[in-house]
């Protein structure tokens, strides 16, 4: 994404977070054919907090942040929620140990 | 005299009442371990029970026969922590002072979290393997299961040991091949994360195996329910997949005395800094092994180079030093891969599993990420190493609590 300026991973997930602008959100969202509404942005908001408070996410956590429940996270960003709003968020993907 | 107290005699426990015991001094500390548990279970083991590889007896042992002399072990529930007054309340009511206390106290399965799983079918066609009694269980349905929709699933994370569930897939592809019966199973792996690899490296030098193996993958799956009549699981979205044997690893949550205590986060885990071990519940509180909420692997691995850091830590929080800032999220794993070999991964909070050898640069004899013979036989030494060094809080000699980059193929930036 060279427009934006920034370095992403193979897979197009932000380096750091620190370099996260709302535009670059706005872009990644659309290129995920999502429309982003303040719905959408208190959740990235949500989730790029824990990553600054270096707190693993999941979605029982996200489910039971008050932000969204588990359902509408769904419907915010279907599919794979988390995988893809961290992606918005600019926040690294959800990773195991393998 | 000076009190001691740690919660749970597991791997962790264990651990820390040997090293602390040989630490500090007869005169000035008492050292009590409290768990009700009469077994010590060898956790690792339980992946090869189901497929007889391990007999029950290779797994258990008494609990008391690894608590040093001199520890005193009280075998009772726990009620819960009272911080303030610096109190662990019993099960029977006895109060127990402390002047430091560590929790230990681990994470087990909770079933009960996701809606159907604990139903009629639950340990008839539904099983987990990450209790001694469900990995029992289990063996004994593989031994006659005539075949059909086997699905290894992962309802969320984090979870004990997050390869065991893949190499349970893996080892199953061997079991029904060996039983002449792998065409008449289906073998579908089922994860919450975006596939059964999530690392770089090691998507890239891996990935082989599932196709290899004839493993079929559905990833991004978070479970909502468990629908028993009709043999499905569903996940939020929508997405359904049927199953004729489940064997799920569901939920896994912290002890709930966490929860009681008033302390813990929404899976019970304890607050805990991730370097120093010392948690943020109040500073003469420290925890160790599967029952914090650092960012490491919970497993005995982990567990054993943390007891090394918190050891040293323990001491210096005595002397009134500050804490070395030194657990690094070290995790040294043995992974089956069925056929006699299997693959050792070394890594910690910043290192992803890279190639190479362990533990000596160019010689091994271990190889990392990659799948050998001599790594499977690691993995059965290991339980020689466990009952007799790591439980004991011996060091493993040439492994140090701190990941070595030495014989790592590490990509320069």
């Amino acid at each position: 994404m060279s427009e934006l300026n920034v370095e992403l991973d193979q897979e197009g997930y932000l380096k750091n977070l620190n370099e996260w602008t709302k535009d670059i959100g706005e872009t990644i969202a659309s290129q995920e054919s999502i429309e982003m509404t303040d719905h959408h942005w208190k959740v990235v908001d949500y989730l790029q907090e824990q990553e600054r408070n270096e707190v693993a996410l999941s979605i029982r956590k996200v489910g039971k942040s008050g932000v969204v429940t588990i359902k509408e996270f769904y419907s915010l960003f279907p599919k794979g929620p988390l995988k893809t709003s961290s992606k918005i968020a600019g926040i690294p993907k959800p990773k195991s140990c393998i | 005299m000076k009190e001691l107290l740690i919660l749970g005699a597991g791997t962790s426990g264990t651990m820390m009442a040997n090293h602390l015991k040989r630490e500090l001094s007869d005169d000035e500390w008492n050292i009590s371990i409290v768990d009700q548990e009469e077994i010590h279970y060898y956790q690792p083991g339980f992946l090869f029970l189901p497929f007889d590889t391990y007999k029950p007896k290779h797994v258990k042992k008494s609990i008391d026969k690894f608590i040093p002399t001199g520890v005193k072990l009280i075998r009772e529930k726990i009620e819960r922590i009272d911080k303030e007054n610096d109190t662990v309340i019993l099960k029977n009511d006895t109060k127990l002072k402390y002047d430091i206390l560590i929790i230990a106290t681990g994470t087990d399965i909770a079933p009960q979290e996701i809606e159907g799983m604990l139903c009629d079918n639950w340990q008839k066609n539904i099983f987990d393997f990450y209790t001694f009694d469900g990995a029992k269980k289990l063996r004994n349905k593989l031994r006659e299961w005539e075949g059909g929709k086997l699905v290894v699933h992962i309802a969320e994370m984090p979870i004990k040991c997050p390869v065991a569930p893949l190499e349970f897939a893996f080892l199953a592809d061997s079991y029904f091949l060996d039983k002449k019966m792998r065409d008449k199973v289906e073998i579908t792996y089922v994860t919450p994360m975006s596939g059964a690899f999530t690392k770089p490296v090691a998507t890239k030098e891996l990935s082989y195996l599932l196709d290899q193996k004839n493993i079929n993958i559905v990833a991004d799956f978070n479970i909502e329910r468990v629908d028993s009549e009709n043999n499905k699981i569903i996940d939020y979205g929508g997405e359904e997949v049927e199953y004729d044997l489940l064997v799920t690893v569901p939920t896994n949550m912290g002890d709930e005395m966490i929860e009681r205590s008033g302390f813990g986060d929404e899976l019970n885990y304890v607050p805990t800094n991730k370097t120093t071990l010392q948690t943020k519940v109040k500073e003469n509180i420290f925890a160790i092994g599967d029952a914090t909420n650092i960012p490491a692997s919970k497993a005995g691995s982990v567990a054993h180079f943390e007891s090394e850091v918190l050891t040293e830590n323990i001491l210096r929080f005595i002397k009134g030093e500050d804490l070395k800032e030194e657990f690094d999220g070290h995790a040294n794993c043995f992974i089956e891969t069925g056929h006699g070999k299997a693959l050792l991964i070394d890594f910690n909070y910043t290192q992803e599993p890279v190639k190479g050898t362990f533990p000596f640069s160019h010689i091994g004899p271990l190889s990392l990420l990659k799948e050998t013979h001599m790594n499977h036989m690691g993995k059965l030494a290991f339980r020689w190493v466990y009952w007799n060094m790591l439980i004991k809080g011996r060091h493993i000699p040439f492994i140090s609590n701190a990941m070595s980059e030495d014989g790592k193929e590490i990509e320069k930036k």
